[in-house]
């Protein structure tokens, strides 16, 4: 899988409340989440993101509450992939089991400003930044990982795999 | 080499003789829970995973807390969603509106959750059932929806480290400043992964509600989960909560008050990261914005004035914290500027809270009284913040836009300090109030 997208940068312990206030978590429609996004840490993302931008962010992200509701409205607003130095566990759970690429790579965190452009190669882990010419190596998924985000989610890959 | 408390269990729930850290265990569940809020992904989940039924029916718990009583229509529908689920699948642990109660304070109480146990649930605060010296922790709703289709998880055992907290607590010191104080010592992401063992004299000393408080946040260091060693204190809070019938626990697994807990002494395992915290002079402790990390001691907090003050939650909703917020409140009245809301966690606790004349203390302060539920915690309703608006709060999280406006400020403290502020009108602790029991 290739993901291609502009980064949106942020730092240290973006919770789940800053993905998705929880004002918002009367609903479960991913599409009507994804029109919140971010929305108290970052107005503009949710009206400015392209399908295929990708989130790279310091360390911790999506601490906080175990509300599904945060990957899925990082999916739904088009992300194709968010990279970070390190993830709370929940969301990482989380992520994967909807079929959000997710990927922990503190060099490409370091080495990428908002709007650079970043090129993912999942199945290897490795991440090309198109501004500045730089590669960098991500730890790639163990194969039963891959295998649900291929499948788009555990779900499908439940029902697929067995 | 020996194995943790974690470790232990998760061996007994895979069938194996013993697991080690990151290892990857499918583990048999004893209760999977869910709410009014993680509940209907995970039914909508579940509902394409096509197996029709849950495992079993006595296992699977759902709880309308968080936005019930029902705060509006899309929060209803919500409900809704999760009630016909209990009532097509025949749950026999659905807690509504007259019954339920936060979740995390209503389980342990209806004795749904024992020592022992693998507990897992769609919401983060599950891990407060490690104060039984169960294994508990929060997952999705993916998760929990296959949890609830199979009886099973996949987990990876997590590393293990030791906190010892040393010394006799001062008055007014809890279980909620020991949480802060570790949280704001090794960070939101201190504990990241890993399952924390709580223990020493100054634990050992708190109450069952005291533990609860402790292991309910060990999330918020970024913790699997927060356990606690199977004391005499433990056994008798289980003898008193648990109804047993014919040596079967009533509507939960199989088991009985002598073969529970099979070995679930403290970790064994000498090789594991230890923290010793000398905890005799600790004061209480304020988090301030935005992180649960951002903690001072009461003495270095500086005028603080509050527009509101919330008692109550899965953290500190319980009966001794209402006692001591009634112990604090007694004979004095509320700042004029500050409103002042408490909840009770469950139905029990309100009614024993009116028995005890606690109520009746809170209303004379000029305190609200709120049925159990979730509400301002995750600025839902019951008390949601405007901009600039600053509470004080026995609840577990002070991040942007927690209780409401992303510009509104929170502060966690214990139930004794936000019982203070509210009459200070800034917080405060009970020492600056002369206490009349």
């Amino acid at each position: 899988m290739r993901l291609t997208g502009k980064v949106w940068k942020y730092g240290a312990n973006v919770d789940t409340d800053a993905i998705i206030p929880a004002r918002y978590l009367n609903i479960s429609t991913p599409e009507e989440l994804a029109v919140h996004c971010m929305e108290d840490i970052d107005p503009e993302f949710a009206q400015k993101v392209q399908p295929g931008d990708i989130i790279v962010a310091t360390t911790n992200f999506g601490c906080g509450s175990s509300r599904e509701h945060a990957p899925l409205a990082i999916k739904a607003a088009g992300v194709s992939c968010v990279i970070a130095k390190s993830f709370a566990r929940i969301f990482y759970r989380n992520a994967i089991n909807i079929g959000l690429p997710i990927l922990e790579c503190p060099a490409v965190v370091e080495g990428s400003e908002a709007g650079h452009i970043l090129d993912v190669e999942l199945e290897t882990g490795r991440i090309h930044n198109l501004d500045t010419g730089q590669t960098f190596q991500a730890e790639p998924y163990p194969e039963f990982m891959m295998g649900i985000i291929q499948a788009g989610g555990l779900i499908e890959y439940t029902r697929v795999g067995g | 080499m020996g194995m943790t408390m974690a470790e232990k269990i998760l061996a007994a729930h895979a069938g194996l003789k013993e697991v080690h850290p990151g290892q990857f265990v499918e583990v048999d569940v004893d209760v999977v829970l869910a709410n009014d809020i993680t509940a209907p992904i995970a039914i909508r989940e579940f509902e394409r995973i096509g197996v029709g039924r849950v495992f079993d029916r006595t296992k699977v718990v759902l709880v309308a807390d968080h936005f019930a009583p029902n705060k509006d229509i899309k929060s209803a529908e919500q409900c809704r969603v999760m009630r016909d689920f209990a009532r097509a699948q025949q749950l026999t642990h659905y807690y509504d509106v007259g019954t339920m109660g936060i979740e995390h304070v209503l389980l342990p109480e209806q004795g749904l959750v024992l020592p022992g146990d693998v507990i897992v649930g769609a919401d983060s605060h599950t891990c407060t059932y490690g104060a039984l010296g169960a294994f508990a922790t929060g997952m999705g709703s993916t998760d929990i929806a296959v949890a609830m289709a199979t009886g099973k998880i996949w987990m990876k055992v997590p590393e293990t480290i030791k906190l010892v907290y040393r010394g006799e607590l001062q008055e007014w010191v809890g279980g909620k400043d020991l949480i802060l104080h570790t949280i704001g010592l090794i960070g939101v992401d201190g504990a990241r992964y890993q399952a924390i063992e709580f223990s020493g004299e100054a634990v050992n000393d708190l109450s069952m509600d005291g533990r609860f408080t402790m292991a309910n946040m060990a999330v918020e260091a970024g913790a699997k989960a927060g356990l606690f060693a199977f004391d005499e204190k433990t056994r008798a809070y289980v003898e008193q909560v648990v109804r047993w019938s014919d040596g079967r626990r009533v509507g939960g697994s199989e088991g009985s008050p002598d073969t529970r807990p099979p070995d679930q002494g403290p970790s064994d395992d000498l090789t594991i990261p230890v923290i010793e915290i000398n905890v005799s002079k600790l004061e209480p402790q304020v988090a301030f914005p935005h992180l649960p990390s951002n903690v001072r001691p009461l003495s270095e907090v500086g005028e603080i004035p509050i527009d509101q003050a919330v008692i109550g939650s899965c953290t500190n909703g319980r009966l001794e914290d209402l006692q001591v917020a009634a112990q604090v409140l007694r004979g004095w009245k509320v700042h004029p500027r500050v409103r002042c809301i408490i909840i009770p966690g469950t139905q029990a606790i309100y009614l024993e809270a009116v028995r005890q004349g606690l109520v009746e203390t809170f209303v004379e302060a000029g305190a609200v009284v709120s049925t159990p539920t979730c509400g301002p915690c995750l600025g839902g309703h019951m008390g949601v913040l405007a901009a600039g608006e600053r509470c004080v709060s026995t609840t577990n999280r002070n991040f942007v836009g927690r209780m409401g406006h992303p510009e509104s400020e929170v502060y966690l403290a214990n139930p004794a300090v936000a019982a203070a502020s509210a009459v200070l009108g800034r917080i405060g602790g009970p020492a600056e109030l002369e206490i009349r029991d």
